[in-house]
């Protein structure tokens, strides 16, 4: 049981071929199923940061994409105002997430349940309304970023590949740090709340403090993963703050598997891949989509890591 | 006389017309077993949750070791050393039993803003969640979930979480609660054992079992302290035998 199960050997197969991919594409010269995974690397480490939250720490924030459009907004309204370095570009991102965060999280957590995902829900919205009425940075059209962050020479964002790779880096240190926060003891604290805050409160834990920290640093890591889809879309508009695209990210996480390591990251392949390969069969696509997500929820509790988990005792 | 360790001063809780606790005053001493008993709805677990912090009283004041505690929250009343135990079990159920514990002697281990370093691996709180474990006979089912351990066993490990803590004074809320014989008879011992660490407030409707354990007792109905004393004096005091303990059904037909 502790040596081989099915989850582990499909995670395993999933992450070389996430590793792998950029040799098929240049051997079988498929160009569009690089930049494919690229957003699938992009989103799946803006699910990971989700997960953080809503997985481990119970906080159903319905208003992550906010980040993205954060991160992305960092690096294009810089662009344009001709700072291009991305020694700049990203703390700054980063930097932008952590702030909103603090601010959105000491308010937000102050409620509970419902009323905590309407709370982040509209803040997110409210930060979608404040980027459409940017006007220097485009408002409702977006802004253009026609130079992707300058690493001097340190990595070429330009190259397809070596862009690749700086995300599939990020994925993985995000992914590395998750694991090592999840089984600290800040870690436990935060699991423990999600579990019972009554009984955390009780043997001497301040709840807020701990919830407000870890808010904090999933916001950064999805501002991590703004900032590089703004580079990979060489574009950020008002669009990917929009509630939906909150709505995408949580579905990644619970399609996957809430609470598991690797879960987000098969949630938003799994997620992706679906609605590239359904949006070019029919123009109907949801209407497949919806029914089939819905029966992995019903089906398989505990997403598709919990179906894989099931092989095991069965 | 010295300073007791617990002092409640005229405490007041109202919810809406009703007060459920109306001027309640009692101390404890260091070392005492303090018996809180009275009939369903008498106002004893609204009682006890102003002493943990759970629940704001609307007037009077609480002291722990001569300082004033009324309005601090849960957590820094754990900090000064008070720990309680819930009369429904309210654990961590999807951990180990000696994740709970460990979590409580965690809390008072500094502060836990550590984001690298293994947990588990912590041979201090580790060491810590067994010997408290082992003091309430648990230490076999260290490594179980809380959501397979039975009924008693969750009450026992509801006792090894508040002994994690070191506290200075036990709140109990009905630790007997749902236990069967063999089990209460367990309990009551365990009980013997560590009222000689430590000072105890026993919320119970187990009636050997309070007379058989506590120094002293205070009866509460309706919110009142009716009587206050040894176990002896109580079970002679005709107000108590008339409200609670020989008239029974009067009393809890409210409650």
């Amino acid at each position: 049981m502790k040596s081989f199960t099915v989850s582990k050997a499909v995670t395993a197969l999933m992450l070389a071929g996430l590793v792998l991919l950029p040799l098929y594409s240049q051997a079988s010269g498929n160009v569009f199923i690089l930049t494919l995974f690229t957003r699938v690397v992009i989103l799946a480490l803006a699910a990971a940061s989700l997960n953080l939250i809503m997985g481990y720490g119970g906080m159903m924030s319905f208003g992550h994409a906010a980040y993205l459009g954060i991160g992305g907004y960092a690096v294009g309204m810089l662009a344009q105002e001709g700072v291009g370095s991305g020694f700049i570009q990203f703390p700054v991102a980063l930097a932008a997430s952590a702030l909103y965060a603090l601010v959105i999280g000491a308010l937000s957590l102050r409620t509970r349940g419902v009323y905590f995902i309407m709370i982040t829900l509209a803040f997110a919205q409210m930060a979608y309304y404040v980027a459409s009425g940017l006007a220097r940075y485009g408002g409702d059209d977006g802004l253009t970023v026609y130079k992707r962050s300058d690493f001097s020479g340190l990595i070429n964002l330009g190259n397809r590949t070596q862009f690749y790779y700086l995300c599939l880096a990020c994925l993985f240190g995000v992914l590395l740090l998750i694991w090592r926060i999840v089984n600290s003891r800040f870690g436990l604290v935060v699991q423990g709340l999600r579990s019972n805050e009554q009984r955390m409160q009780a043997i001497g834990f301040p709840a807020k403090r701990y919830q407000l920290v870890c808010f904090v640093i999933s916001g950064m890591m999805c501002g991590l993963a703004g900032a590089l889809l703004a580079n990979n879309t060489d574009f950020i508009s008002p669009a990917v703050m929009y509630w939906t695209r909150s709505g995408d990210l949580m579905v990644m996480v619970i399609l996957g598997g809430m609470g598991t390591l690797f879960g987000p990251v098969m949630g938003a392949v799994v997620y992706l891949l679906l609605e590239e390969f359904l949006s070019q069969l029919t123009e109907y696509w949801a209407l497949i989509m919806g029914p089939l997500l819905l029966l992995i929820v019903l089906f398989g509790r505990g997403g598709i890591m919990g179906l894989l988990g099931r092989f095991n005792r069965g | 006389m010295a300073e007791p360790l617990l002092r409640v001063e005229k405490l007041v809780r109202r919810f809406g017309g009703i007060v459920a606790t109306d001027h309640v005053s009692l101390d404890v001493a260091a070392g005492e077993l303090h018996a809180i008993i009275g009939p369903n709805g008498a106002g004893k677990t609204t009682l006890i949750s102003q002493l943990t912090g759970h629940l704001e009283p609307h007037s009077g004041s609480v002291s722990l070791g001569g300082r004033d505690i009324t309005y601090l929250p849960a957590y820094r009343r754990c900090a000064l050393g008070l720990a309680r135990s819930f009369q429904i079990t309210s654990l961590l159920l999807d951990f180990t039993a000696a994740d709970n514990v460990a979590l409580a002697a965690q809390a008072h281990a500094g502060h836990s803003f550590r984001f690298f370093a293994n947990a588990r691996k912590e041979k201090g709180l580790r060491d810590a969640a067994h010997a408290a474990l082992d003091r309430v006979g648990l230490l076999h089912r260290a490594d179980v979930v809380v959501s397979k351990l039975s009924h008693g066993e969750r009450r026992e490990l509801e006792l090894a979480v508040a002994l994690a803590s070191k506290p200075k004074l036990l709140l109990l809320d009905e630790p007997m609660a749902g236990l069967g014989v063999t089990e209460s008879q367990r309990m009551v011992k365990l009980l013997q054992e560590l009222r000689k660490e430590v000072s105890i407030v026993l919320v119970e409707h187990d009636m050997p079992a309070v007379f058989a354990l506590a120094d002293r007792i205070t009866v509460l109905v309706y919110g009142r302290v009716i009587a206050s004393g040894d176990p002896a004096a109580i079970r002679a005091n005709d107000e108590v035998k008339r409200a609670y303990l020989g008239d029974q059904h009067v009393v809890t037909h409210h409650g």
